[in-house]
């Protein structure tokens, strides 16, 4: 039996009895083999020599002039696969295949998970397959495509809302069919234990490179970093090992439309609940019934929350705020024009507030952007969206 | 505490038919109709799906008919009212399968006793393993309902010892590897699971998942199992008929029929 499973009172183990033996299997594989010197050493040459870490901190001129402080990007844009996903997908298709599986199975909602999970399975030799929904497949035909070419097979959802919640649902049912043979590498910091913190303790390379870095660079820590949150793994790897730190952490959240219009916020405007094995906050109705989620980026657009941030909410430390779908579109242009750098639609979120940040701070203080993402995949739907503008 | 299932099953001179239906499909008052069909035809014990927008555990056609009466508008408030008028007239036990969420947000000590008051004898959450479930068998056993814990072939001896410890009414015995739905084949993993419950707890052991068919039936039966519980065969006579009370009513009572003729 699984002891302390939660974030406060977030979390926990919410998954058919089923599934349990596997978590258990998963548990025990990640306390006992990912600390080993072999399992780093080996996470050590995928980070560094495949997926190109580390990643730069830039320090932005441009931007530093405009917003009146001096800004920062982390660049997980510039990472092998152009997001921060890969660190996971590297993480735990590495320690699937030292606990023996041999098949990968993912949800991926705008495809940069299940592409970033179809790289480490070529790059490890894993059976990957991917659950997409419908819809998703639809808008997304680039990634895609690019899974198909890195190998793995993509699975259409054709239950529920047909998005990533579905695909999540899906994945979920396969697992239980086959969890012998068979890995669920989850995406982001959600689901049950111990994928919260399996994913944060892949991720937390963006934090703890970020904190060598601005050391290094200002000699001092930074008065306020900023991160997209939808599932929030890049988010709680910037974070963490700046918890510690009097830093001000800003999560951002999608607004969508913008107040009573359809949304992705979740801590900001849902309430706590259960969906996928997880206690967390939710998008959903007065019977708990779970709602669908709104957001101009894909990778934002998911009723639920990783639990930690529910509890670094409730306990103050982040400070989550919405940003809408045409504030997110006004920055994606911003800093491209500004700064040379597209960034991803869900870290253009990221972004919008930290312009709004800017304005509360001095010309010495220390901001930074976690630029989780590169905006090629977005570059249709923005150019569509804002054809005047451009 | 709850006596309705306990004495149907120490009562029983056959293996006890548990048949499924979700709670709302394809409507409210056509549930009701359904409900009250299946007892008629047979059934001993009665499961009613509270359905929720998210259901991990099911397969295609369970989802469809949860689609179907989330659609219609079921929530928990209607699943009390309809297991009240139900119960108004009938003794047969009745259990409730439904998810997490819709509990906790209803609170846990609300839905529990507003399950018994309605008449309910058991309730089983598909997503609460042994980790999670010491709120929720806490709740149930302070409004006096059965809690209906999960086992399956999966589950460690050690962890055996832990649910049957906490559950109450009967083990649902998760008979196959993956989620609901019609199967037709007898899993050898499930017959030696039965054994291995028999082993250490006295708890009627019920499988359920992918049961349809009486060659399940009797070989399950036969490794020690008290019933058996069939769902997705029944709610697809429901999800066929979609717009035809009438057939629905008649199918669905003849396929309850059929599968207590053939349980000897």
């Amino acid at each position: 039996m699984i002891e302390s499973t939660r974030f406060g009172e977030y979390g926990g183990c919410f998954v058919p009895e089923t599934l349990m033996a596997a978590l258990e299997e998963l548990e025990e594989g990640f306390r006992t083999i990912v600390p080993g010197p072999a399992f780093q050493e080996e996470m050590d040459y995928y980070l560094h020599e495949y997926a190109g870490r580390k990643t730069p901190l830039t320090f932005c001129r441009n931007l530093s002039r405009d917003l009146g402080c001096r800004v920062y990007l982390k660049r997980e844009d510039l990472l092998h696969s152009g997001a921060h996903k890969l660190n996971n997908a590297l993480g735990q298709a590495l320690l699937a295949k030292c606990m023996g599986k041999r098949r990968i199975i993912a949800e991926t909602g705008a495809g940069q998970h299940g592409v970033a999970t179809a790289i480490a399975g070529a790059a490890l030799g894993m059976n990957v397959e991917v659950y997409m929904g419908e819809e998703d497949i639809a808008r997304q035909a680039l990634n895609v495509a690019r899974m198909r070419m890195l190998g793995a097979n993509v699975l259409p959802v054709r239950s529920g809302s047909r998005t990533l919640k579905d695909a999540i649902n899906e994945a979920l049912r396969d697992w239980v069919a086959n969890v012998h043979d068979t890995h669920y590498l989850i995406g982001s910091v959600v689901g049950p234990h111990p994928f919260p913190t399996l994913v944060r303790d892949f991720q937390t390379v963006i934090g703890r490179e970020t904190r060598a870095q601005v050391l290094e660079k200002e000699g001092r820590l930074p008065d306020a970093i900023v991160a997209c949150v939808g599932g929030g793994s890049n988010a709680i790897g910037m974070f963490t090992p700046f918890l510690g730190d009097p830093t001000r952490l800003f999560g951002a959240e999608a607004g969508g439309e913008g107040p009573g219009g359809r949304h992705g916020a979740t801590l900001c405007r849902g309430r706590p609940g259960v969906l996928h094995g997880t206690y967390t906050y939710l998008i959903q109705d007065a019977f708990g019934q779970i709602l669908e989620s709104h957001s101009i980026s894909a990778g934002l657009d998911y009723p639920g929350v990783g639990p930690e941030h529910s509890y670094l909410m409730d306990k103050g430390r982040v400070t989550y705020r919405e940003v809408t779908d045409d504030e997110a579109i006004d920055s994606f242009l911003y800093l491209s024009r500004t700064e040379g750098i597209i960034p991803a639609l869900e870290s253009a979120h990221a972004v919008s507030l930290a312009r709004n940040i800017a304005q509360d701070l001095g010309k010495d203080d220390i901001l930074i952007v976690n630029l989780s993402g590169r905006g090629d995949k977005d570059v249709s739907q923005v150019a569509a969206l804002a054809g005047d503008c451009l | 505490m709850s006596t309705r299932i306990g004495s149907a099953f120490s009562a029983r001179t056959r293996p006890l038919l548990v048949a499924c239906l979700v709670a709302g499909d394809p409507d409210l008052g056509e549930s009701l109709a359904m409900i009250r069909e299946v007892d008629r035809a047979g059934a001993d014990v009665i499961e009613v799906v509270m359905p929720f927008s998210d259901p991990v555990a099911d397969g295609p056609v369970m989802q469809q008919a949860i689609q179907r009466a989330l659609s219609a508008g079921m929530n928990t408030d209607s699943l009390f009212s309809l297991i009240r008028d139900f119960r108004a007239e009938s003794e047969t036990p009745l259990v409730i399968l439904t998810y997490a969420n819709p509990v906790v947000q209803k609170g846990l000590g609300a839905f529990y006793r507003d399950a018994a008051r309605a008449g309910a004898d058991g309730v089983a959450v598909a997503d609460v393993p042994l980790e999670e479930t010491e709120p929720f068998c806490k709740a149930a056993r302070d409004a006096g309902i059965d809690p209906i814990l999960f086992v399956s072939q999966t589950t460690s001896d050690k962890r055996l010892e832990m649910i049957v410890e906490r559950a109450g009414g009967f083990l649902y015995l998760v008979a196959a590897l993956g989620v609901t739905g019609v199967r037709g084949e007898v899993d050898p993993a499930t017959i030696e699971c039965i054994r291995r419950i028999k082993g250490i707890s006295s708890l009627p052991v019920v499988p359920g998942f992918g049961i349809s068919s009486s060659h399940q039936v009797q070989a399950y039966s036969q490794a020690g199992a008290d019933g058996v519980i069939v769902g997705s065969a029944i709610v697809k006579e429901v999800g066929d008929r979609v717009g035809r009370p009438g057939e629905m009513r008649i199918a669905v009572g003849e396929m309850v029929r059929a599968l207590v003729a053939d349980i000897v």
